[in-house]
């Protein structure tokens, strides 16, 4: 009588599992909507990540049919993705080059929104806010200014008595669009740092301690007394860490970073924009801009026919209806995340460029 | 024969179960040589894919890859002195911490604990082997580093100060940091071996060094200790490839600045750090092909530690084995 009851006990578990398989493929089937769904896929730049997921997940609330995945892999592979076809669209915080691209397939730059660097220091007992000029910030990292009460910083902060301290200065150790910015405005504003060290990604850095990411750089700063160290805004904003107002030397005063004052350096290189978005808008003419700030690019195909057999004129028109609404719609999501919105002349210039685009070189978004 | 059926009948199916098990040892044995045989061709292609990738920096650089000192990714200048000098100094800083404190722990874990406590304190070296290096890392970071920077280093600089390791700024974070956590990280690795190791040392060895009427100390290092050595070599080896490959805590703590200087209290970088660091917003080919070529020297310097450690096990290994027949 034991193995008997043993087997019927198997036999109703068995059951029990093939009706609950049964009413779940049921219900898939009852359930899922029939029309398909397109499903698109981008990867790059971590700096958007966030502000590019919560536009996913808004959009997919309005558009239950378009699936969108973002992976944030780094510019650097989202670049080799969507050159290698694997992508239909990538993020990149330094823009691509003509002679970078595929020959014969020009990749749209799509700017999304905007980013800046603070310059965060840790002063114990220091009262009020440290102003810098760019001249200095690049004499503290090219190693030329090491203490904290050099007259080159006493200058720029006459009401400030700063102490007699060693200056300990970090940045990222690994390739970032942070590092890219930051040594794009360094290059922008002193001579000697362009030639001696340049802007990139990575750099070779006269001076100074590396720490790993946005994070790691908080961290070297909120720990060290006397620090100074660059990051993104919003990790500064986050962990409390002070950072300086910035010398505007064109309406010569000092700028304090907020999202207004970075959105403000877009508008000083408007006419350049029409050209090509593709500039640098650190060091901005604009009197109220912070002077390090970027765009961070969308990257699409321009003739989006270059997928082969994964090609499809329906998915290319998802893909730029998502783009579009994220420069318009979307824009309205950036503030809470802590990113700059995008100026209204700059989305003008976005919709141009959306409008570029082309399926067999028909244009897919009309009027 | 006839007197004993059974053995007849045990004759019949004997050859049978023989051919059967025979069938199923053949393909086990191939079996198993095949997932062994994997490993190695998985070593292999990993070698030959680093290899053809990092072709263009070779054909670049050459040999001055090895001896270059600047890391300049602007101007596409690749050197990887200051890397290969950043693994091999912190890891040597680490086994030189390392070494004597996990021979001390193997040490009392094998012959002087009292019998109750031996297994507990065994089974949490070997947890601290199990703890992951992030873990280490940002432990390393917000309290070590700290630390080091408010009490080691004034202390080492007071009182080693004349030598040219323990001068220059005192931030914490820099060689000596990245030393002190990859010992911290190699210790149970290289006592959790060394412990095995000494107590696969026959009783008869210390037997007879107590006949001889030596005292404890004495039984430990002629009897035990001499015995043992070769395999407490292979123990603290292991020790060392993993502080060579060490990758997160070590970016954590160590500055990451590529250059080479005498003071540990300066900021270094290793090979593995750079490449994580760097690779992925890598664009330029030859920038990613030298990021590759670093580690493909990092390949064959870990490779060759391992070898030399599983060699020196296996002699000991085989020494016993010898002094047990």
């Amino acid at each position: 009588m034991q193995p008997k009851s043993g087997i019927s006990k198997i036999t109703a578990i068995v059951t029990i599992i093939i009706v609950i398989g049964a009413v779940i493929v049921g219900a898939y089937y009852l359930l899922i909507p029939k029309s398909t769904t397109i499903t698109l896929i981008g990867a790059g730049a971590t700096f958007p990540q966030p502000l590019i997921s919560k536009w996913i997940s808004e959009y997919n609330k309005q558009n239950t049919s378009v699936v969108i995945n973002y992976q944030g892999v780094g510019s650097g592979g989202g670049i080799q993705q969507i050159k290698g076809k694997l992508v239909d669209f990538a993020g990149t915080d330094a823009p691509v080059k003509d002679e970078e691209m595929n020959p014969g397939e020009y990749l749209v730059h799509i700017p999304e929104t905007m980013g800046a660097v603070v310059v965060a220091y840790n002063m114990p007992g220091l009262t009020g806010t440290l102003k810098l000029d760019g001249e200095t910030i690049a004499g503290i990292y090219l190693g030329n200014i090491t203490k904290w009460n050099d007259p080159k910083i006493a200058a720029l902060n006459p009401e400030l008595s700063l102490p007699d301290q060693d200056i300990f200065a970090a940045h990222r150790s690994d390739g970032s669009g942070t590092t890219y910015i930051f040594t794009d405005y360094l290059s922008a504003v002193s001579d000697e740092w362009a030639n001696e060290v340049g802007k990139g990604k990575s750099v070779d850095w006269p001076v100074g301690v590396g720490a790993q990411g946005n994070p790691g750089v908080a961290g070297l700063v909120s720990q060290n007394p006397y620090s100074i160290g660059y990051m993104e805004i919003a990790y500064a904003d986050l962990n409390n860490i002070p950072y300086a107002w910035i010398w505007n030397e064109f309406s010569e005063v000092f700028i304090k970073p907020t999202l207004e004052s970075v959105s403000k350096a877009a508008e000083g290189f408007l006419e350049e924009m029409e050209e090509d978005v593709r500039i640098s808008i650190v060091n901005s003419p604009d009197p109220d801009a912070y002077p390090i700030a970027s765009f961070t690019y969308i990257l699409l195909y321009e003739e989006q026919n270059v997928y082969g057999v994964n090609a499809d004129f329906e998915k290319s028109k998802a893909l730029l209806n998502f783009i579009w609404w994220a420069v318009h719609e979307g824009q309205d999501y950036s503030e809470d995340l802590l990113y700059a919105e995008l100026p209204p002349e700059v989305v003008e210039i976005c919709e141009d460029l959306l409008r570029s685009i082309t399926y067999n070189g028909q244009p897919i978004i009309t009027g | 024969m006839s007197m004993f059926p059974h053995t007849f009948l045990f004759g019949k199916i004997k050859p049978k179960r023989a051919r059967k098990s025979l069938i199923g040892d053949s393909v086990f044995k191939n079996l198993t040589a095949i997932f062994a045989l994997s490993v190695l061709v998985l070593a292999l292609a990993i070698f030959y894919e680093l290899y053809s990738r990092s072709q263009l920096s070779i054909n670049e650089f050459g040999l001055d890859f090895l001896t270059g000192v600047e890391w300049d990714p602007v101007d596409q200048i690749f050197g990887a002195l200051p890397f290969i000098y950043g693994t091999v100094t912190s890891s040597i800083i680490a086994l030189i911490i390392a070494v004597p404190i996990s021979l001390g722990i193997a040490t009392y874990l094998s012959e002087l604990a009292p019998k109750r406590l031996r297994s507990p304190l065994s089974f949490m070296v070997e947890l601290l082997a199990a703890v992951p290096s992030v873990v280490y890392g940002l432990w390393g970071l917000f309290v070590m580093v700290p630390w080091i920077r408010d009490v080691l280093q004034p202390f080492l600089e007071s009182t080693l100060g004349f030598l040219p390791f323990f001068q220059g700024p005192k931030f914490g974070i820099g060689m000596l940091s990245g030393g002190v956590i990859l010992a911290i990280m190699i210790i149970p690795t290289i006592s959790a071996v060394s412990r095995e190791v000494m107590l696969a040392v026959p009783d008869t060895q210390r037997e007879a060094a107590f006949a001889l009427g030596a005292t404890r100390w004495e039984t430990i290092k002629t009897a035990v200790l001499r015995y043992a050595a070769t395999g407490i070599f292979g123990a603290i080896m292991l020790g060392l490839g993993r502080a060579l490959g060490e990758t997160m805590a070590v970016i954590m703590v160590i500055g990451n600045r590529p250059q080479i200087s005498l003071s540990f209290f300066e900021p270094a970088y290793t090979m593995s750090g750079v490449i994580a660091s760097e690779y992925i917003e890598a664009t330029q080919d030859l920038y990613l092909s030298s990021l590759i070529e670093i580690g493909l020297l990092l390949f064959i310097v870990t490779l060759m530690m391992n070898i030399i450690a599983r060699l020196l096990v296996w002699r000991t290994m085989r020494k016993f084995r010898g002094a047990k027949e």
